[in-house]
């Protein structure tokens, strides 16, 4: 179920020419329906290729998001403690770890239908949330929500809530214990060691 | 998160007394204020994930594979309608009384159009579904969370959702099924259900926590504000 939405969530953004004007909740529709009509039709993806999905989220969705501030929000205040350079290491480890999990996520899509909520916004707003909802068969309907901010003339997300879980958020407190027990290069170095894990462990399933 | 099999119950009742002592003698020193009872939640999670890993996903994983999507929706949406009446009651113990009808408005037409709620018929028509329970009651009553308590079998609750958990069974119109063989049947495979509708979120859990148990503790709290506030918690301090 979490998996489908999470796919939606990875789903967000599309590399299609960004427009400065188009509204933040244009943005994220077109996205996910471009998105979710590849996946409709991949059946490498749906077999569950892993390195087929990230590829597909690296090219279509990164672009859209904006991982720098992601990760400042993952951190939260031991952000500050970082150097420039163990932020640039944290927000590349970090990247990696969202991608791989997500991408999964992404091949598990199937018999949900996404509905987008209404969205008002001031035209001088930087700062929104679209929210949408996924629909499934028995189950009830699970809300997924993107926070845009505007920089730069273009809509970034920098964050993702699936069922009112951040995806971004939920990780302050066990990066807090890792900064607690071994500092920023702690941090960094635990994230990256579950980074080679699961791609260790995906070399082993694709071998089977 | 897995909830209400009358089976386990009295077990559940011993831990749940068990679990309070310990809770109310425990001042684990430092580490997390929203977690104080850290160190009991940690061993319990390890008994819970042995108690999953053997029993209940081996068994939601068969129900998952051998059942068809429309059987799985039915199912789904019959356990959904027979929730309704307590979310309504619920809906309007907030003060939310145009939701509460709603919700039985739902109650009658997926009772009646919807054939004992295996359709959900409410829906189509675009009555919307409402998430409500005794524990969100309380905590809209200004009742404080008590902290975060993982039990054995029910799972993460804080001890404010945990009394309101104990309403809600209490509440249960599958308690009152009648006779005791279909009760317990119906509630075995509401606890299936519950669990098979989580497998895909396992293994992203998995891949993504770095400590899976402070992963889900920290995704239970966050969902709980969410539904508490149907759907707009306060937005958290960026905090960098």
């Amino acid at each position: 179920m979490m998996k489908n939405l999470l796919a939606l969530a990875a789903a967000a953004c599309l590399s299609l020419p960004v427009f400065a004007q188009q509204a933040p909740n244009d943005l994220v529709q077109q996205v996910t329906e471009d998105v979710l009509e590849i996946i409709h039709k991949d059946r490498e993806i749906q077999n569950g290729s892993t390195d087929k999905v990230i590829d597909l989220v690296d090219k279509k969705v990164l672009p859209h998001f904006n991982f720098r501030r992601m990760t400042a929000l993952a951190v939260g205040k031991d952000w500050r403690k970082a150097t420039p350079q163990q932020q640039q290491q944290l927000a590349t480890e970090f990247k990696t770890l969202l991608v791989r999990t997500y991408a999964n996520a992404l091949t598990g899509y199937r018999n949900q239908k996404v509905v987008y909520k209404p969205f008002r916004m001031k035209p001088e707003e930087t700062d929104v949330l679209v929210r949408t909802e996924v629909q499934q068969p028995g189950n009830k309907p699970i809300q997924l929500d993107y926070s845009l901010e505007l920089r730069d003339g273009v809509w970034k997300v920098y964050d993702v809530t699936v069922a009112g879980i951040s995806l971004v958020t939920n990780y302050r407190d066990q990066f807090a214990q890792e900064v607690r027990a071994g500092g920023v290069d702690g941090l960094i170095a635990s994230i990256a060691t579950k980074n080679r894990s699961l791609e260790a462990n995906q070399a082993k399933a694709e071998k089977k | 998160m897995m909830r209400k099999a009358p089976s386990i119950v009295p077990a559940c009742r011993a831990l749940l007394a068990a679990g309070l002592l310990v809770a109310g003698g425990a001042a684990f020193g430092e580490g997390n204020p929203r977690d104080p009872y850290e160190g009991f939640n940690r061993s319990m999670f390890a008994v819970n994930e042995v108690v999953d890993k053997y029993a209940a996903k081996p068994v939601a994983q068969v129900y998952d594979r051998a059942t068809p999507l429309p059987v799985k929706a039915a199912v789904g949406n019959f356990f959904g309608n027979t929730g309704m009446l307590w979310v309504g009651v619920n809906s309007a113990l907030q003060g939310k009384f145009a939701d509460s009808g709603i919700d039985f408005g739902r109650l009658l037409i997926n009772s009646t159009i919807g054939i004992f709620g295996l359709f959900d018929v409410a829906s189509e028509l675009g009555l919307e579904r409402h998430d409500e329970d005794f524990g969100q009651t309380l905590a809209v009553w200004g009742v404080g969370d008590g902290g975060f308590v993982f039990w054995p079998v029910i799972g993460p609750r804080t001890l404010r959702d945990t009394a309101g958990w104990g309403v809600d069974y209490a509440a249960d119109p599958v308690r009152y099924f009648d006779p005791t063989g279909v009760r317990d049947a119906v509630s075995i495979v509401r606890f299936v259900d519950i669990r098979a509708s989580l497998l895909p979120s396992d293994r992203v859990v998995e891949e993504a926590a770095l400590d899976k148990y402070a992963y889900i503790r920290d995704a239970y709290l966050q969902r709980r504000l969410n539904q508490i506030h149907d759907g707009r918690p306060p937005r958290l301090d960026d905090d960098y």
